[in-house]
């Protein structure tokens, strides 16, 4: 076994600012952009998956697009229509009325004939009501925040609450700079992989910090960064089993999972990997960093004396 | 150690046939009497299924008003309750949306248009006078039925809508035709009746009627418009008009596959955590392999019985629970190993690693708890449906690391087994 310490807070600069240049990337890939890439969940459209069994191979799909501009007339704008999965043919517009969805489903099944069962999804959602998913995601996830901060200022200390949040909102930071960069759409269930790595990551990093707590208590006054190296060292090994453990069946959900849950997966696992490099290498040196900072106040305060 | 391995066998036993009965069901005859009980994945008692799991629609309405009160909302979902059940949609939910949405959830509908434009009505039934007073209202009519036959002597056989009034129906009714009658000369002996701003039928008074029973007809082609509109008719009227601004349908071959798929990389995914545990911790890895299984277990009962609808979000709060679970056992085995590594005994190393790893645990899942009631709170949906799964995970997997893994690590404890490597001490180590 390695006896050799770890310098955490000694290196957490590079740790950081590793963590900082892709969010920074993520934001240059937001502005070149325009934004991120909505899914219809937020951005409000219709859309259709249909599947085209053996007629899939060879099959036109401008020849797709200009049925549906023919059904629905020039108020669709310009339809896209693309391959998926399998045989599957992913149709999406502006929303447009319910009607003129059901009339586009109809000619679609009637000139390729196709089972009504081929028809495996259709989407039509108006735009108001992403928006306030998103908000209501945001609100509860800044309320969670600041009660979680609460509860940990009474448990260990403001500055460890501070440092976990932090860290939290690292990771929130991390999965949506990975969506702004591979341009992976927002939509429910992206939100649902964010909640879920908020409720990761808090329990991640409390594990070391519960290290930390209990190693400082023995430790010389003002030895923050062995304190941190040490907790970081001592909880190394349950930190890599827990995220295997968690990974293994996100992984095979990934590995077998239809492709609707697959894009549920890319993300958690891009947020468990994060969770985990916040909790071990950016939360605890934050800790630190926080306490020599007040030492040194004080300190500057008993000079003035 | 004889009485430790009987109780660790006994315990052992209660969880497989604990579990396996709660996911898998049960179903027998013994000696006359019939023991069944449903298995987690049973349609109708087990866990609900999400719409993305198993296919049907999703429909949102908004009211299309700009201040709905409380109540209002609430009478709406109870109007769209009645109407869905009327159609025959008895698994569907209604639930509330924010301030002025309400969501409804139809599984395995193939088509749902139908739905969408009936659900969807208004439906204010109205008798007008001539002038355009109303006269008599839904509140009034007591029952509504579609009916087949003649409506009057020597006429022909025709579809028709038969309303029974209640008490002050009839007396409105009389006076409404009784005034009517008597505008004859001016041809305005007739009494609109209308469904929201469409006239249905419009038929001539002639004398005052005086009974309960009165008759909807005219221009019904079949018997599925008459049965509509008795099905509005009886479920009653929304306060005002609500637009659907959502729609989506899955098929049900998708939503099979998902589901399937799901279960089956869910099983594999445990079966190698399962594995993983064993490898690293050896002995005490296959009493958290044994406290995982109870922990399946209690998580399929809960579910089942509170009926929680289990949808894609709510599977992701599923696994992650089970990585807690299986986290908190990694906590107290590693403090464990790190006592023994010191060179305590296995008693003493197995209460220390307890009693430190429990804070850990206490305090990382209360926060985990924090985040699952506050989104509980303020979700809708999705949301929801991801925090109450992540809530119960959270809960249940406390209870499986501090009492069901405590109580087998301690039965361990008094058999006395000693050799160092089982808890995963390597030799190097100890040299």
């Amino acid at each position: 076994m390695l006896q050799k310490s770890l310098k955490i807070v000694e290196h957490a600069k590079i740790y950081w600012a590793i963590s900082i240049l892709v969010i920074l990337l993520g934001g240059i890939f937001l502005i070149v952009n325009g934004g991120f890439a909505m899914d219809i969940d937020f951005a409000g459209g219709m859309s259709m998956t249909v599947d085209f069994g053996e007629k899939a191979e060879g099959l036109n799909l401008d020849e797709v697009k200009d049925l549906v501009k023919e059904v629905a007339g020039a108020s669709v704008g310009d339809p896209v229509v693309q391959r998926s999965d399998n045989n599957q043919v992913v149709i999406q517009t502006v929303t447009v009325e319910n009607d003129i969805r059901d009339q586009i489903q109809n000619k679609i099944l009637e000139k390729y004939e196709l089972a009504p069962e081929a028809m495996l999804a259709t989407d039509n959602v108006s735009a108001t009501v992403g928006g306030e998913l998103q908000a209501q995601a945001v609100q509860a996830t800044l309320i969670a925040s600041l009660l979680m901060l609460l509860y940990i200022t009474i448990r260990f200390e403001f500055k460890t609450g501070v440092a976990a949040i932090v860290a939290l909102l690292h990771d929130c930071a991390i999965m949506l700079s990975f969506c702004a960069i591979f341009r992976i759409p927002l939509n429910t269930t992206l939100i649902a992989a964010i909640l879920t790595i908020i409720g990761y990551s808090i329990n991640n990093t409390i594990v070391v910090f519960d290290r930390v707590r209990e190693n400082y208590k023995r430790a010389k006054h003002g030895n923050f960064n062995e304190t941190v190296n040490n907790s970081v060292k001592q909880t190394l090994s349950r930190s890599i089993c827990t995220t295997i453990t968690t990974l293994l069946p996100v992984v095979m959900l990934f590995a077998l999972g239809v492709s609707s849950i697959r894009q549920f997966t890319i993300p958690l696992i891009v947020g468990l990997l994060a969770g985990t490099y916040s909790s071990v290498l950016l939360a605890a040196p934050v800790w630190a960093g926080l306490k020599k900072w007040q030492d040194k106040l004080k300190r500057r305060k008993l000079h003035k004396r | 150690m004889g009485k430790s391995i009987t109780k660790l066998v006994i315990v052992i036993l209660i969880i497989a046939l604990g579990a396996s009965v709660f996911l898998f069901g049960m179903n027998f005859n013994i000696a006359g009497w019939h023991v069944s009980y449903p298995s987690a994945l049973d349609e109708d008692y087990g866990i609900r299924q999400g719409l993305d799991l198993v296919g049907g629609s999703s429909i949102l309405y908004e009211a299309d008003t700009d201040s709905a009160t409380d109540a209002e909302m609430e009478s709406v979902v109870n109007v769209l309750r009645k109407r869905l059940s009327a159609l025959g949609y008895t698994e569907a939910t209604v639930s509330r949306q924010g301030d002025k949405k309400v969501r409804v959830e139809i599984p395995a509908i193939q088509d749902p248009q139908e739905a969408v434009k009936t659900l969807g009505q208004t439906a204010k039934l109205t008798f007008r006078d001539a002038d355009g007073n109303v006269v008599l209202e839904g509140t009034d009519v007591k029952n509504a039925a579609a009916r087949y036959g003649q409506t009057e002597e020597m006429g022909p056989n025709q579809h028709y809508v038969e309303l029974t009034l209640n008490d002050s129906g009839v007396q409105k009714f009389t006076e409404a035709t009784q005034k009517a009658a008597t505008l004859k000369t001016e041809n305005k002996n007739y009494i609109a009746i209308m469904l929201d701003e469409t006239v249905i039928s419009q038929p001539l008074v002639d004398n005052a009627i005086n009974t309960a029973n009165c008759i909807i007809s005219g221009g019904f082609t079949d018997s599925s418009e008459t049965s509509e509109l008795a099905t509005l008719i009886n479920s009653g009227n929304l306060p005002f008009s609500i637009k659907d601004v959502e729609l989506r349908s899955i098929g049900p071959t998708l939503g099979e596959h998902s589901l399937e798929t799901s279960l089956v990389a869910a099983g594999i995914g445990i079966l190698l955590i399962m594995l993983f545990m064993l490898l690293v911790y050896r002995l005490p890895g296959l009493l958290a392999d044994i406290s995982l299984v109870a922990y399946i277990g209690i998580v399929a009962f809960l579910m089942s019985w509170l009926r929680i609808n289990l949808s894609l979000p709510g599977i992701a709060g599923i696994i992650l629970s089970v990585g807690m679970a299986v986290d908190a056992n990694v906590i107290i085995f590693a403090r464990m190993k790190e006592e023994l590594a010191v060179g305590r005994t296995l008693k003493a190393a197995v209460s220390a690693g307890f009693d430190r790893a429990f804070i850990a645990i206490l305090d990382a899942n209360i926060t985990t708890l924090i985040a699952a009631v506050v989104l509980y709170y303020f979700g809708t949906g999705p949301i929801q449906g991801f925090a109450i799964t992540l809530g119960i995970g959270t809960v249940v997997s406390m209870f499986t690391a501090i009492v069901v893994t405590k109580f087998l690590l301690r039965q361990m404890v008094n058999m006395k087994i000693t050799n160092t490597w089982l808890y995963g001490i390597s030799k190097r180590k100890e040299a």
